[in-house]
């Protein structure tokens, strides 16, 4: 690996991504095997001569000498227990290292490789990848013989699969990211490639693997041992101990005590550093959720009592979001939109714009929480508990991307009719009539046709539409645009504003247009709200933003860093 | 004649077989001299990084020839190739795929100049002198990607490509995902670098304002066809194509003649 610069470097050390966060598991593991790999090195060490060295005292119960009593020969057999505990281990460990190499540089070399020889491969991978891992194991066993190493390359062998699948899989995802057709278009050799862009980012998962496989292997040779098929006699495992120990179980019951428990230590502790390091490496793990989405809002006394006599459609006050440790997002926003009127919402990536609408639609994501003194939508308090259909008939939403509200699965039909059929108690064939009618309204050709098509034979645009049309079906009285012509073309979104627009000039649903792109709100917006980290700016008539008459800086900044057309066709440059 | 800089002659790309096979670009000829910027207009599915990928040899091509310099490149040698490959440099578009976020920004700039070792020892004025181009501080050189935003990212892509002093750069959308104000930012840095280091660049886009912020000459692209292609100037004001018509007339907020900001 290169070197930092030299000679700046801070002496602090710099905030790597994805540091190591200790939590219980991880902690409660790595303590677990630690200790016991520490004990069972040093008795290795230091009590050889009483696991293996025959003695008058044989056959003991339990006593101070001997802490689990002696076996038919005379050997102390925690000393043996614990001397056959750093075989398993050292075995465990040897095997893990093979099958993890092994599998890493298949798993990763698969991606490197010309497009035919890594279809083959990869159906090879999963494949083997269908056999139990045991039963492989297993049978390599019987193949190899026994012995401590065939054991060892038994195990090694049958794990090799799912490591492979999995670093085949993990290294798949990286290939797509841009830095890796960088690099191989600046000509990285192929092995610099896997070691510094491929390796570094698959590192989490691959140490939880590293784990699994560890613990498994563990139990997978204890059981080959136990079987005859893996250590044979003199040498001895935890799995041949547990053997020795099974004749005479009736009357020495505690010479399975040694065996089993190291056993259990050490592949429980192997467990838990496994779920240890899954948990570390998943950031939502650590991030304490709520235990209710949105706990009781504030109970502040409505400021002035004007509700009744109120045109406004939507009414939000004081509408503050926050994390699940405190920090607002949202700070304290307040708006009004009117029948038929569309309000945008303008500001850049977090400026709080989308989880303004959000907290009308109530689909805060989790862990975010909404606070406000009001906010109504046509008759229905979203502070009480609304029923679904009550949100329902209130709230509709459009999204930015027509690819990804759809069920790719499920034909437009069922998708689009769901509202009514759900919530309305119409007949599918209503549903459909009424739908038809929709889609015709958004200037869809052919709607029976549309009806019948799955979400990928349709175009950006006809999505967008469709999304419109079941969008109205439920007539809701706020209907939420986030960005939806960010995601098309030009010309397509063109069409999308000039539905919205008649949507406004036909009906009296009121419109939350949120977007980033100020030539696209002017086009469409009644009134703007200019909002930035989570605080509405500037409130601006859309005759205040076409002539540019704006007062905060922030503002101005905006509109002029909004590229224009400078020439008009017919105009002259 | 052997004009400086980049051409494409009569490209086209096929992908899939048989009755499957869809025409991404059909006898494409685009040609971008040396010192100028050409912008490449088109809606999603018109090819136009289909153009960027051919070029740099990602997709085959069926028929056709990229020359650079005079030079066609696809009879290259796997040396000569290489050195292609370093004349023509791609900034890509989504700035937190196109860094590693495990490697610091001095081993990411190192490994354009050294591809098999990214030593950074050995390479530090240039890395240095490469991130002040992009008006980022020296001390960006030791942290990771994480640490920037969208648009400081997309600057660092910018040094990446600049930092081997192509013949050619390839921006492909290098301002669609990133906000307004950011993507201003970005523009400028590109317009004082087109200045200063006289840029030979091929500048895709869907975005009909942006490209003809930064560009010479326009190309516009439909269904893997040329449109239309003159000089920005023309394009925008007269345009010869009904399509490139309607794509202006479909830019949404244009403002009125002579509205002041102020």
């Amino acid at each position: 690996m290169a070197e930092p610069v030299t000679a700046t470097v801070p002496a602090a050390p710099v905030a790597r991504p994805g540091r190591l966060r200790w939590n219980g598991a991880l902690i409660a593991g790595t303590l677990l095997l630690v200790v016991t790999g520490v004990v069972v090195t040093i008795a290795s060490l230091t009590m050889l001569e009483s696991a293996e060295g025959l003695s008058p005292d044989v056959a003991q119960p339990a006593s101070a000498a001997h802490w689990l009593g002696t076996d038919d020969f005379g050997r102390d057999l925690l000393a043996r227990a614990l001397v056959g505990a750093q075989a398993s281990l050292l075995m465990a460990l040897a095997a893990t290292a093979i099958s993890m190499t092994a599998g890493v540089l298949i798993g990763t070399a698969i991606w490197t490789a010309p497009r035919r020889i890594r279809e083959f491969a990869l159906r090879i991978v999963e494949i083997t990848v269908s056999y139990p891992e045991l039963l492989v194991a297993v049978v390599l066993a019987a193949i190899l013989g026994a012995g401590r190493w065939q054991l060892v390359l038994a195990v090694a062998l049958a794990n090799i699969p799912a490591t492979a699948r999995l670093a085949a899989n993990l290294s798949g995802a990286i290939h797509q990211r841009d830095f890796v057709t960088t690099a191989r278009l600046t000509g990285v050799p192929r092995r610099a490639l896997i070691g510094r862009h491929l390796l570094p980012n698959m590192a989490e998962p691959l140490l939880i693997q590293l784990a699994a496989s560890f613990s498994t292997g563990l139990v997978a040779m204890s059981a080959l041992s136990f079987v005859g098929l893996g250590v044979q006699t003199p040498d001895y495992d935890l799995g041949r101990l547990l053997a020795d120990a099974l004749p005479a179980i009736y009357s020495r019951p505690l010479e399975v005590v040694g065996p089993t428990l190291l056993i259990l230590l050490l592949s429980i502790g192997a467990m838990l550093v496994g779920d240890g390091l899954a948990a570390a490496a998943d950031p939502r793990v650590t991030r304490r959720a709520p235990s209710t989405p949105r706990p009781p809002v504030t109970t502040r006394p409505a400021r002035e009592q004007d509700s009744s006599a109120s045109p406004a459609t939507v009414e939000v006050r004081d509408l503050v979001v926050r994390r699940a440790d405190g920090t607002p997002l949202v700070h304290g926003v307040s708006f009004d939109i009117g029948r038929g009127e569309i309000l945008g919402v303008v500001g850049e990536s977090g400026s709080g714009k989308s989880l303004t609408a959000l907290s009308l639609s109530r689909l805060l994501p989790e862990g975010l929480t909404a606070e406000a003194s009001r906010l109504r939508i046509a008759g229905t308090d979203l502070l009480g508990r609304p029923t679904r259909r009550e949100l329902a008939d209130a709230v509709a939403m459009i999204y930015q991307d027509p690819g990804t509200t759809f069920n790719p699965a499920l034909r437009m039909g069922s998708q689009l009719t769901e509202v009514l059929r759900v919530h309305r108690g119409k007949s599918p064939r209503e549903a459909r009539e009424i739908i038809t009618g929709l889609l015709e309204d958004v200037h869809i050709v052919d709607p029976p046709r549309l009806l019948r098509s799955h979400p990928y034979e349709l175009s950006g645009g006809m999505r967008q539409r469709a999304m419109i049309a079941a969008a109205l079906a439920a007539r809701p009285s706020l209907l939420i645009a986030d960005e939806p012509t960010t995601a098309l073309d030009v010309t397509v979104a063109a069409g999308i504003l000039r539905e919205l627009a008649r949507i406004r000039d036909e009906t009296d649903t009121a419109t939350l247009f949120i977007s980033h792109d100020l030539g696209v709100v002017e086009e469409l917006c009644d009134r703007v709200l200019v909002m930035k980290d989570g605080v509405i700016v500037e409130e601006l008539s859309r005759e205040q933003l076409r002539s540019g008459e704006v007062t905060e800086p922030y503002t101005r900044m905006l509109l002029e860093s909004v590229p224009r057309l400078s020439a008009t066709p017919g105009v002259g440059a | 004649m052997t004009a400086e800089g980049l051409a494409v002659e009569d490209l086209t790309v096929r992908f899939g077989r048989g009755a499957r096979a869809t025409t991404a670009l059909d006898g494409v000829s685009v040609t971008v001299p040396a010192g100028h910027t050409v912008g490449l207009v088109g809606e999603s599915g018109s090819g136009k990084s289909t153009l960027a990928k051919a070029i740099l040899g990602i997709v085959p091509a069926e028929s056709g020839r990229v020359l650079l310099d005079g030079t066609d490149v696809s009879g290259l040698g796997r040396h000569e190739r290489r050195a292609f490959l370093r004349r023509v440099q791609l900034i890509p578009q989504d700035p937190y795929s196109s860094l590693n976020p495990r490697r610091t920004i001095a081993q990411t700039l190192a490994e354009a100049l050294d591809p098999a070792w990214a030593r950074v020892r050995g390479h530090t004025d240039a890395i240095t002198s490469a991130l002040e181009e992009v008006a980022l501080p020296a001390d960006a050189a030791q942290r990771y990607p994480h640490e920037f935003s969208g648009g400081q990212r997309q600057r660092i892509a910018i040094a990446r490509a600049l930092i081997t002093r192509p013949e050619v750069v390839i921006a492909d959308e290098i301002t669609s995902a990133l906000d307004v104000s950011v993507q201003a930012e970005v523009l400028r840095l590109l317009a004082r670098l087109r200045r200063e280091l006289d840029l030979t660049m091929l500048f895709i886009s869907h975005n009909l304002a942006v490209v003809e912020q930064v560009s010479d000459e326009v190309v516009v692209l439909r269904h893997g066809h040329v449109v239309e292609a003159g000089t920005a100037g023309d394009v925008f004001t007269a345009p010869a194509s009904g399509y490139t018509r309607a794509l202006l007339a479909a830019v949404p907020g244009r403002r009125e003649e002579g509205a002041p900001l102020t």
